[in-house]
């Protein structure tokens, strides 16, 4: 498989995480390989997105052990893990956009931040190009307040992407959003993989989202990954009644 | 990882296990403020912007507040002063008493309601939507730009408000005394200034920079520790300002003792 022979970005090797009882991931293997989309498929609460707060460092893993671009996360200062972060974007499920900064002071402040002695042409630049590609040039001087669900999703993209990182990882991208806008998403989704050369990692519960953007899916139940492969493979051999009942519910069978 | 057992445990002693761990939490935050606020990059925009909304946008309340302070206690305080004929120490009364109590804590209690609030709601509204979360992936310091930034701001702006109210309270009194007992301005000041000494002066200060701080660190520490959403937010804004004002009256209390310790050494 091409994907494959890139190589590993992303290496997880039992990872466990509970909270009090509650026994969220319990011994999760993950690979995602270079240029790749992979999609992580759940119901709510199965710890999709736990999985992917541990690969930035906003929760601690109970065991198990996370390799990143060939850094192994465990034991990292806070200095080496933010250099970490800087290579890995992250959409957050509602976007998490700077609420009380325009859309342009929102991807201004990672970016200044970040890398110190940029001129002001260089920073209207890249945030004009970023605009562009997700294509809300238009909203420039807005305030969140005044964006639709769909607009502050792009606007959390282009965020992310501000600092051109190698790994995106998508949290529910189409949760809350109308099914054309979820559509425009998706397409959003490739385009960032295509124009920006990113290896991806999709929580979702929506199986649209899922067969347009995914390359492979896992599924997460029980806190662990019960079938995984491409999405006609995944379905078509799954043998887990609960894995077919997210097709036959998504596509109303 | 050891844990605590909550469930066998009787409700008072879950309470104290509660209080302690809040404690300690507390004094985490603190020590982690001070372990951050001298660290470089320095925030200095930030800290100007919020110096901004903190002060200036705090002087028509203070401003109203602080007036009518002076007025009213001048007023209540001129029957008891008239019994013994002694109307024109009324003065010196005010100003003492504006200077080393009422100013600092009519200001402070003003600035926990108003700023203590807000700090506590926009920060627990930025944990809930997860913006900090949002900062800490992007490698940008959460507590360095929204606590330390916040804080210092209060930490500097409540002493120019307390300067400020002082003079405003002494203003209201000024004008209710003039009506009354037909002292001039300058005769006024005379006596605020003779009746009030360094310790009065350089006591309130430092007191309004522990205000500062207490208002500060106190609506920084319960928003970027709510939870359970749009509830969460509410909660810490209440409780930003019902925490502040208590510390701000032990703060008092502890100031009086140890002022009047030197005063009278």
């Amino acid at each position: 498989m091409l994907n494959q022979d890139r190589g590993k970005v992303v290496e997880i090797r039992g990872l466990k995480k509970s909270f009090d009882d509650n026994h969220v991931l319990m011994g999760v293997d993950l690979d995602l390989y270079k240029g790749e989309n992979l999609v992580v498929l759940g119901k709510s609460g199965s710890g999709k997105s736990v999985l992917i707060k541990i690969m930035v460092g906003l929760l601690k893993q109970d065991e198990g052990s996370i390799r990143i671009l060939g850094t192994d996360t465990d034991g990292l200062t806070l200095k080496e893990l933010n250099k970490l972060r800087l290579k890995i974007g992250f959409s957050f499920q509602h976007s998490a956009l700077y609420d009380s900064m325009t859309v342009k002071e929102n991807l201004e402040f990672p970016l200044t931040r970040n890398i110190k002695g940029l001129s002001r042409k260089e920073i209207d630049k890249r945030v004009d190009e970023l605009l562009d590609a997700v294509g809300l040039p238009q909203s420039v001087n807005q305030m969140p307040s005044e964006l639709s669900g769909g607009q502050k999703k792009r606007i959390g993209v282009a965020r992310t992407l501000i600092l051109n990182p190698e790994i995106m990882l998508y949290d529910e991208p189409t949760a809350g959003l109308d099914p054309i806008t979820c559509m425009d998403i998706n397409k959003l989704i490739n385009q960032v993989r295509e124009q920006f050369n990113t290896s991806s990692i999709v929580i979702t519960h929506d199986l649209t989202c899922a067969k347009e953007t995914g390359d492979r899916m896992t599924v997460l139940l029980d806190g662990q990954f019960k079938a995984t492969g491409t999405f006609e493979e995944v379905f078509a051999q799954a043998s887990d009644q609960r894995v077919k009942s997210f097709y036959d519910y998504n596509f109303i069978k | 990882m050891s844990k605590i057992n909550h469930e066998k445990k009787p409700l008072i002693s879950k309470k104290i296990d509660r209080f302690f761990i809040g404690l300690a939490s507390a004094f985490s935050f603190v020590k982690m403020f001070f372990q951050e606020v001298f660290k470089p990059p320095f925030e200095f925009k930030e800290i100007i912007r919020q110096c901004y909304e903190i002060g200036y946008r705090s002087l028509p309340l203070i401003s109203l507040t602080g007036f009518i302070v002076g007025i009213v206690f001048t007023n209540q305080s001129r029957p008891s002063l008239s019994e013994f004929g002694a109307t024109s120490w009324l003065p010196a009364l005010i100003s003492i008493a504006v200077v080393r109590a009422m100013g600092p804590l009519v200001t402070a209690l003003i600035a926990a309601g108003k700023v203590g609030s807000s700090i506590g709601a926009e920060i627990g509204s930025m944990k809930v939507t997860e913006q900090i979360d949002a900062m800490e992936v992007s490698a940008i310091n959460p507590f360095k730009y929204l606590v330390v930034t916040r804080t210092v701001a209060t930490t500097l702006m409540i002493p120019i408000l307390v300067m400020y109210t002082d003079f405003v309270a002494l203003m209201g009194s000024f004008i209710n005394v003039n009506q009354n007992e037909l002292v001039s301005l300058s005769t006024f000041f005379v006596q605020v200034f003779e009746a009030i000494s360094f310790l009065d002066l350089f006591s309130s200060l430092i007191k309004s920079l522990v205000f500062g701080f207490t208002i500060g660190i106190v609506g920084c520490y319960k928003g970027y520790n709510s939870s359970k959403g749009t509830e969460g937010v509410g909660k810490a804004a209440n409780s930003s300002v019902v925490m502040a004002m208590f510390l701000i009256f032990i703060e008092e209390l502890l100031a009086l003792q140890i002022v009047n310790a030197i005063r009278y050494a």
